[in-house]
């Protein structure tokens, strides 16, 4: 037995219009929209920057664009006439981008560790902002930095003290040494891409199952055997996908390296003479490039983009595949 | 009377150890532990110290030329003056900011709705990928892209240098970002309010605009504001969209727009002081926009957690 209601409630003013019928598959339609605008403008950088660049590769052939080692420019405005290798400038990205990784890996994860296992719980916030302060830095300010200060203060000493040891001997690491060069480079990119790698080992090494590194204090394991024993085998490939996450950083980092690389064609063999690199080449010959010379950096910036693209998709897939939940890894 | 000890030795306790002795393999092994640590607290050095350097320099050598002069006049014309300031490059860092953040964070935040809406579609995990993809194209690559795109006239639209063109450039690196973070931060909302909505009637759009959005609302902006500080530190695709411009520019087409980092650029590769003075007064503008920006996310974040 109910209370009678003194009335009927009233529809709202919306229900059964023909109009808010439609809002709902309205709205889908936006959202829909807005989720495919990623794929949209992907799949417009991608086409119209290839068909830009296609007269190059047409004359080069794509193999003898890759491996080619003389970049003169031509001035036309309708043809191809110069001759672009841009083999110079692959080594010298590729170079720099293997000595940042081969720096940066172990520092992120003795920080990631540091971070989880050691820091006290105090200190694991503050840690964790510092790390990532180093990702919101402006790229121009490490260029600066690393050109007023870094290469001069630390940098080429420290090269300047391996290529005096008997390590100089190798071609690699022999002297002299430049103020701009591959070096120069690959240690301000080590410091760029220090935190997404820090990022990605943090949470991989938060997933080790508390009971697997329980177990092995249990049997009496040290801190530093769980680390290295459970902790990091358990979340190798993670560690992997955070790295090439990094490498694919390091390969599209861009005004770092155009200020501190040095900018000559000539590939030496020595990490501490200066070189070239493709993201480098872009920044610094873009402002006066003839018609002609802009589709060849094009050409450039399709190749990068391709590399790029190779080892970010093969990174997020392992890391996907490791870790359901990357949104770390997107932001910083 | 004879006291018994309390604790006899167990037969055979002579032959094992107690366990308050530690033999030296154990020893080395702590040993090993206590080393490791100190190694891992260096790593950490490692990171600390550059980024202490850096915002150092930065602090140190921007804060004389820094002041009200440099952010209300524009750079005078030879490198060799000292004085001057960077209010064109502001004007424009923040103009092009602005326009890329009022295109992208609707677009992103739509597409994050979308993708929190359909958590297992396949074309959902499809853009989801790519969205994460996105993230890693160099932003040079994304220069060239919207130079071939809008500014160049052959087969592109033809806009010409300038602020549009750059604020795509800087919409199309935030985008993503904002995508991935907001999707983060709207999977947090819980299922019970989005069903409350909907168990009093309402419609997908008045759910999704007035209850799962405003719940969302700090962690959306947090995301929103660490893109936005990404965008504002970006100099590399506006020397191919911008180009850079030694007045102050409010067409948003037609004319260069200038750029604080691409006036430091220029400024602190010439060898004259007064160029390099006020590089790195540029140098404290952008450390000064882009921390300032992410602590303020921070500080939205930290408050919002419940």
């Amino acid at each position: 037995m109910s209370a009678p209601t003194t009335e009927r409630p009233q529809p709202s003013g919306l229900l059964g219009q023909a109009r808010a019928r439609r809002a709902d598959p309205l709205f889908r339609a936006l959202l829909m929209v807005a989720a495919s605008s990623v794929l949209l403008i992907l799949a417009a950088m991608i086409i119209r920057t290839s068909i830009e660049a296609w007269p190059v590769f047409a004359k080069e052939g794509i193999w003898g664009f890759l491996s080619g080692r003389q970049w003169s420019v031509g001035t036309s405005r309708s043809e191809v006439t110069g001759t672009y290798g841009a083999f110079p400038f692959i080594y010298g990205t590729l170079l720099i981008s293997a000595i940042a990784i081969a720096f940066a890996v172990p520092l992120a994860i003795g920080i990631a560790l540091f971070t989880n296992e050691l820091a006290p719980s105090w200190l694991k916030r503050p840690l964790t902002y510092t790390v990532d302060t180093l990702a919101m830095v402006p790229s121009i300010v490490y260029a600066f930095v690393g050109m007023y200060f870094f290469r001069i203060e630390v940098w080429a000493p420290v090269g300047q003290f391996i290529a005096g040891t008997p390590a100089g001997e190798i071609p690699f690491f022999s002297g002299p040494v430049l103020l701009s060069s591959y070096w120069s480079a690959a240690n301000i990119l080590a410091i760029m891409i220090l935190p997404i790698i820090t990022a990605i080992c943090r949470d991989v090494f938060a997933q080790v199952p508390a009971d697997e590194k329980n177990a092995a204090y249990a049997m009496g394991a040290t801190k530093w055997e769980v680390m290295s024993r459970v902790i990091v085998p358990h979340s190798f490939s993670g560690i992997v996908g955070g790295s090439m996450l990094g490498l694919g950083r390091a390969l599209g980092e861009t005004l770092a390296v155009a200020v501190l690389i040095g900018s000559t064609r000539d590939m030496t063999s020595s990490v501490f003479q200066p070189g070239d690199a493709m993201t480098a080449l872009i920044a610094n010959t873009f402002a006066d490039a003839h018609p002609e010379a802009i589709w060849a950096l094009l050409a450039i910036g399709v190749t990068l983009f391709f590399i790029t693209m190779i080892v970010n998709i093969a990174a997020r897939l392992i890391v996907a595949r490791v870790n359901t939940r990357v949104g770390g890894g997107a932001v910083v | 009377m004879s006291v018994q000890t309390p604790t006899r030795p167990a037969p055979g306790a002579s032959e094992r150890p107690s366990l308050h002795v530690t033999t030296p393999n154990a020893r080395r092994r702590t040993l090993m532990s206590r080393v490791m640590a100190a190694v891992l607290f260096l790593t950490v050095m490692a990171a600390v110290t550059p980024l202490a350097i850096l915002l150092w320099q930065v602090l140190s050598n921007g804060w004389g030329p820094f002041g009200w002069e440099f952010l209300t006049t524009i750079e005078p014309l030879s490198y060799r003056e000292t004085g001057g300031g960077y209010l064109h490059g502001i004007v424009g860092t923040l103009y092009m900011t602005g326009v890329a953040a009022l295109v992208s964070v609707p677009l992103g935040i739509g597409a994050a709705i979308y993708l929190t809406e359909h958590p297992t579609g396949r074309y959902a995990s499809v853009v989801r990928f790519f969205t994460d993809v996105m993230t890693g194209v160099p932003s040079v690559f994304v220069g060239l892209a919207i130079y071939a795109l809008l500014v160049s006239g052959s087969g592109g639209l033809g806009l010409g240098f300038g602020t549009l063109a750059g604020a795509t450039a800087l919409g199309v690196i935030m985008l993503p970002i904002v995508v991935r973070s907001s999707e983060e931060m709207l999977r947090l909302v819980p299922t019970d309010l989005k069903q409350a909505s909907y168990g009093l009637g309402a419609r997908e759009w008045q759910t999704t605009l007035k209850v799962t959005l405003p719940a969302a609302a700090p962690g959306l902006t947090t995301g929103v504001i660490l893109a936005v500080a990404r965008g504002a530190g970006e100099t590399a695709p506006l020397i191919l969209t911008a180009l850079g411009a030694r007045e102050v520019i409010f067409r948003l087409t037609g004319a260069p727009q200038a750029d604080v980092g691409l006036l430091m650029l220029d400024g602190f590769r010439q060898p004259f002081e007064g160029g390099i003075q006020r590089a790195w007064a540029g140098g404290f503008t952008l450390i000064l926009i882009t921390l300032g920006l992410s602590i303020i996310a921070r500080i939205i974040a930290r408050r919002s957690q419940i």
